[in-house]
């Protein structure tokens, strides 16, 4: 059963699986008393069941199911922040498409940054959890510090990277400065590719530990034995790693690259914070140019559209893990 | 497949509540024993390269970090100076004093994120405790469509949904305050935290239920005083994470706060880096990113059982 080859070797995914199977067995043996209708008991129950789950269903009412429907209703008027919104059909969708260069820029910039960096994530995170596989003290010192930029914040992250990689006072060229190199870096910030690097070497930075870790999890499950065997009979490592480990990995693979892909394409602070879009809005991601559009022009109406052209992004995204995931276990 | 248990220790109740935190955090992600047999029968000793390799990645890792360290903790003056420095010359606490000087306004917002941060944990795990027992001990009409509608939070961010929140806050009268930001991040973390819950709550063998209603016990009490510790590790996972997503939240408070007053630290940092074009307060900029990073590094070094448990059963789901 590949689900179980692959799983992390760490309790939590098996006793979740263990939790679904235990609400199962619980309900049926309530259910036995009731072959006649719900009794008295019963309803009881499932009143104080449901009871319990109003205040969170209230909240998710309110700010999540409403705001998801009153987005694409908005999508479909012209609505400044006051006064009155009129409808206007499918306006906003053909503006989206014909007449903002802007927001398709910052589409195709959002979907290249995507396109560059997951791959750089992953086999990065995937070096290092190889490197940082064998169990030792120092390994589980290595993971922690490769995992500690994680755990900060994406607008912490950015004012320390502004910061670190200052062309003037920061520390990247204080320590280039010292080494005996002069680098303009004001690249860094204004033109398009040096700005899109130096995001993605802070994304990477910050992000890797979390792949690696994910990916330890899936590199675990992969039994020795197997590995053994296939060296013996002469498998060189490249083999191994793309005939063996990788294809018994794939569930915690596409785990990581969806992880990746849909956080690439929600990339915002990084950028509003350290290119500013700069220059031009050449680097202006998708969630940036929706910001701009509802929160600086205030065209509610106009950046719902967008949401919702955005949400369908993720929601292709979304299905495609859920089919890559099921894929192999209809067979 | 057996359970992997863990060793000693673990904890005692690791049986009972499911998100039971693996023995070690990070250390315990470790390979299957076929492993350190093979090194014992003498692959031997780990290469110098190896460890070279390790501390020049230590290095690259940590320097960001320490660069904001040593950064807020130089003179303005040194700041100033051509080349710049990485290591202060001179240790200064003028960057910090600013920091908590009341007119820069960078203390009044590390008290709202803190407001912010507190009441979303609060109301989290209250709210997530109880779906988390509605939807892991009973089954209701309708409940498994409901956990469906709560899971679907999971995969629409709400970074996409800001334009509506927007009007939907202003609508009920909570926009630009505190109040409706708390809303809005516990909203946003209690898909995670009810699965979490729910997850808890299922684990717990129907016989203490049952043993507990003979008794005597009314649902209530089985509740607070039965259930409640045995999920304690669920809770402890649920409010870090809520913790921590509220605290580094940005462009949530930056869209839905107006109010210089009611602006949360991240914000107050970003209003302080694009000042005056070209003369960015590095220090007050460095001192602010430190005490935001504090409460993270803090939590994940010293919970980082539930932290890295968290990150896997966010990945089973």
């Amino acid at each position: 059963m590949t689900e179980t080859l692959s799983t992390p070797v760490t309790p939590s995914p098996d006793t979740s699986r263990r939790a679904s199977s235990r609400v199962r067995s619980t309900s049926r043996g309530r259910r036995t008393g009731g072959a006649a209708g719900p009794s008295l008991r019963e309803r009881r129950l499932s009143r104080t069941g449901l009871l319990a789950v109003t205040p969170a269903l209230l909240l998710t009412a309110v700010f999540f199911v409403v705001p998801v429907a009153l987005m694409a209703w908005m999508s479909l008027h012209k609505w400044p922040l006051l006064g009155r919104s009129t409808f206007i059909g499918l306006d906003n969708y053909v503006r989206a498409f014909t007449a903002d260069d802007t927001f398709l820029r910052s589409i195709g910039f959002t979907l290249i940054y995507t396109v560059v960096i997951t791959p750089i994530l992953f086999v990065a995170g995937l070096a290092l959890a190889f490197f940082v596989r064998r169990p030792s003290r120092a390994s589980t010192f290595f993971r922690t510090i490769f995992f500690t930029p994680y755990v900060i914040g994406f607008a912490a992250a950015s004012f320390l990277w502004l910061w670190f990689t200052d062309p003037s006072a920061g520390s990247v060229n204080a320590i280039l400065t010292s080494l005996g190199t002069e680098v303009d870096q004001t690249s860094w910030f204004v033109e398009q590719w040096p700005a899109l690097i130096n995001v993605i070497v802070m994304v990477t930075w910050k992000v890797v530990g979390f792949q690696m870790i994910l990916l330890l999890g899936g590199l675990n499950s992969v039994p020795e034995d197997v590995l053994e065997a296939a060296q013996i009979d002469g498998a060189g490592w490249w083999r191994r790693l793309t005939g063996i480990i990788l294809p018994l990995m794939k569930p915690t693979i596409i785990l990581v690259l969806v992880f990746s892909i849909s956080g690439s394409l929600l990339a915002f602070e990084q950028f509003f914070l350290i290119t500013k879009g700069r220059p031009d809005n050449e680097t202006v991601t998708a969630v940036y140019w929706i910001y701009n559009v509802s929160f600086t022009k205030f065209e509610l109406g106009y950046g719902a559209a967008l949401s919702v052209i955005m949400l369908v992004l993720l929601l292709i995204v979304a299905a495609a893990q859920i089919r890559l995931l099921r894929g192999p276990k209809n067979d | 497949m057996t359970e992997p248990r863990s060793d000693a220790s673990a904890p005692a109740s690791s049986s009972t509540a499911v998100v039971a935190p693996p023995a070690a955090a990070i250390a315990a992600i470790s390979p299957t024993p076929a492993v350190s047999l093979r090194r014992k029968r003498g692959r031997g000793a780990v290469g110098v390269w190896w460890w070279v390799g390790g501390i020049v990645l230590v290095s690259l890792f940590a320097l960001p970090l320490l660069s904001a360290v040593t950064g807020s903790l130089k003179s303005p003056a040194e700041l100033q100076q051509r080349p710049a420095t990485f290591f202060p010359q001179t240790l200064s606490g003028d960057a910090w004093s600013r920091l908590f000087d009341p007119s820069q306004g960078t203390l009044t917002g590390l008290a709202n994120s803190l407001v912010v941060a507190i009441g979303t944990v609060a109301l989290t795990v209250v709210l997530s405790t109880l779906a988390g027992y509605g939807f892991g001990r009973f089954r209701f009409r309708g409940s498994t469509l409901l956990f469906g509608v709560v899971l679907a939070g999971m995969m629409i961010p709400f970074s996409v949904l800001l334009t509506p929140i927007s009007v939907v806050l202003r609508t009920l009268g909570v926009s630009n305050s505190l109040l409706g930001l708390v809303l809005v991040y516990t909203t946003y973390q209690l898909p995670f935290c009810i699965f979490i819950m729910r997850n808890a709550f299922a684990a717990i063998p129907d016989e203490i239920e049952e043993a507990a209603m003979i008794d005597g016990c009314s649902r209530r009490s089985v509740l607070l005083r039965m259930f409640v510790p045995l999920v304690v590790p669920g809770i402890v996972t649920a409010a870090i994470f809520a913790f921590l997503n509220a605290w580094n939240e940005f462009l949530g408070a930056l869209v839905l706060l107006s109010d210089q007053a009611l602006f949360t630290l991240p914000v107050v940092l970003q209003t302080k880096q694009i000042g005056q074009f070209g003369k960015v307060d590095w220090g007050l900029l460095d001192a602010g990113v430190v005490v935001s990073m504090i409460p993270c590094l803090l939590i994940f070094f010293l919970l980082q059982r539930y932290y890295v448990n968290g990150i896997f059963s966010g990945a089973a789901k």
